[in-house]
């Protein structure tokens, strides 16, 4: 049997290729066939998990959740020096100059990632600013959220901190981050499904020493990570308890 | 809840006596002075079936104006305002007792005698189907919704 390896679609995409080469890396260690799947949006990616054609996932906080209690998922790990943090921002030329300045009726532009929107509202939730009064405007990528800004289109925007840090110097001039989230506490886990629970033990082993061979370090600094950290399912648990206290 | 008379208009460094619902009594020191809310920060705290705080993160030592040392075993009312009415305690307690989430504006109490605002949300953490402990996440509230609870705690009282 293949297994099913997918990332939640959060990611840049520069790292798309990178996750193949991982992909590969991994089949070849675990001495397993392992199919990835890079699905191009949430949407889809849900529908995956709803057919059960996922077995291994590095999912956002949010699939998490969702996989640990009720799909069986067990995590194996957690990128360390990648905490999900997002920032709003504006243009550098708008009149507001902290969160509660903004007015009702704001244009927002934001993608469809879970994460960066439940964090973004609930830092707008100082301005009393919600659905009911914001006007939004959905965006395929995070730098069509940015060209929605420096249009004029949209007032506000709601950017991963890693996705802001990537944009060109020239681009952030123009733009100016109204507040960056400090949670902390919520992040990416690397999970296996059901049918992987057997190689658990084997997948953790190789994980937790990845970062013990240059080759492998290099692999995993491309995709945003310095090693993985070990992982215990009451942690993650303890993530879940708060992320269901961010989306009341 | 037998609380000396409420802190609006009294002078810096004014002594109340809370009385907790475990019937201790307690003598603490209030102040007009509020710290702002961290910007961008999320509050956590987590504590046992009883309330005893056993772990939280830096954002809520820092507000506390206590150590780590100081909070952890400690009952969570160690940061009741007298200015909150036992009614909203009640309300959260037989909420998360019943397996459900609460949701309320609090102010708590520093130890320097200062407050914060914090909108607060409390969850029961549910293993096996058991209930283990609770978890809150406390976030900035509006200044609106703050003076609305304010003059709503003021009438409860
Ligand atoms: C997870 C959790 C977090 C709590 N956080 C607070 C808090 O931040 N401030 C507070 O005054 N009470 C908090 N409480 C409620 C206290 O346990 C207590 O009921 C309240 O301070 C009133 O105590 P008293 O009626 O005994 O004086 C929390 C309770 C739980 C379960």
């Amino acid at each position: 049997m293949t297994f099913n390896f997918t990332v939640s679609p959060s990611f840049p995409n520069e790292r798309i290729s990178d996750w193949y080469i991982f992909n590969t890396w991994l089949q070849r260690q675990l001495g397993l066939p392992i199919h990835l799947e890079l699905h191009d949006d949430f949407g889809t990616q849900r529908q995956a998990i709803a057919e059960g054609r996922v077995d291994m996932i590095h999912a956002n906080p949010f699939d998490a959740s969702l996989l640990v209690r009720e799909k069986g998922f067990r995590a194996i790990a957690r990128p360390e020096g990648s905490p999900d943090e997002m920032v709003i921002v504006v243009a550098a030329d708008n009149p507001a100059q902290r969160i509660p300045e903004l007015p009702a009726g704001i244009r927002l532009a934001c993608t469809d990632d879970p994460c960066v929107n439940t964090l973004g509202r609930i830092l707008l939730e100082p301005a009393n600013l919600d659905t009911g009064n914001i006007q939004e405007l959905g965006r395929e990528t995070y730098i069509q959220v940015t060209k929605a800004l420096l249009r004029g289109d949209a007032d506000v925007g709601f950017l991963p901190v890693e996705a802001f840090n990537g944009l060109s110097p020239l681009v952030r001039r123009d733009l100016r981050v109204l507040v960056t989230s400090q949670i902390q506490v919520i992040h990416h886990v690397f999970l296996i499904g059901p049918a992987l629970l057997p190689h658990a033990e084997a997948i953790t082993r190789l994980f937790l020493s990845m970062h013990q061979t240059e080759k492998e370090r290099a692999m995993l600094t491309a995709l945003g990570a310095s090693r993985w950290q070990a992982l215990r399912q009451e942690d993650v648990e303890f993530m879940i308890d708060i992320l269901s206290t961010l989306t009341s | 809840m037998e609380d000396m008379p409420p802190s609006p208009g009294a002078p810096a460094g004014a002594t109340h006596v809370l009385t907790h619902a475990d019937g201790t009594t307690r003598q603490v020191r209030v102040t007009d002075i509020e710290t702002p809310y961290p910007l961008g920060k999320l509050i956590v705290s987590r504590t046992d079936t009883r309330g005893i705080i056993t772990q939280c993160n830096p954002s809520f030592v820092d507000m506390s104006g206590y150590t780590a040392d100081e909070l952890i075993g400690q009952p969570h009312y160690i940061l009741r305002h007298p200015d909150m009415p036992a009614a909203a305690f009640r309300d959260l307690w037989n909420s998360v007792q019943a397996g459900r989430q609460w949701n309320g504006y609090v102010k708590n109490l520093r130890k320097d005698g200062g407050h914060y605002w914090v909108y607060a949300t409390v969850v029961p953490n549910i293993r096996d189907g058991r209930i283990v402990g609770y978890t809150s996440v406390r976030r900035e509230p509006s200044r609106d919704r703050v003076a609305a609870a304010e003059a709503q705690y003021r009438e409860m009282r």
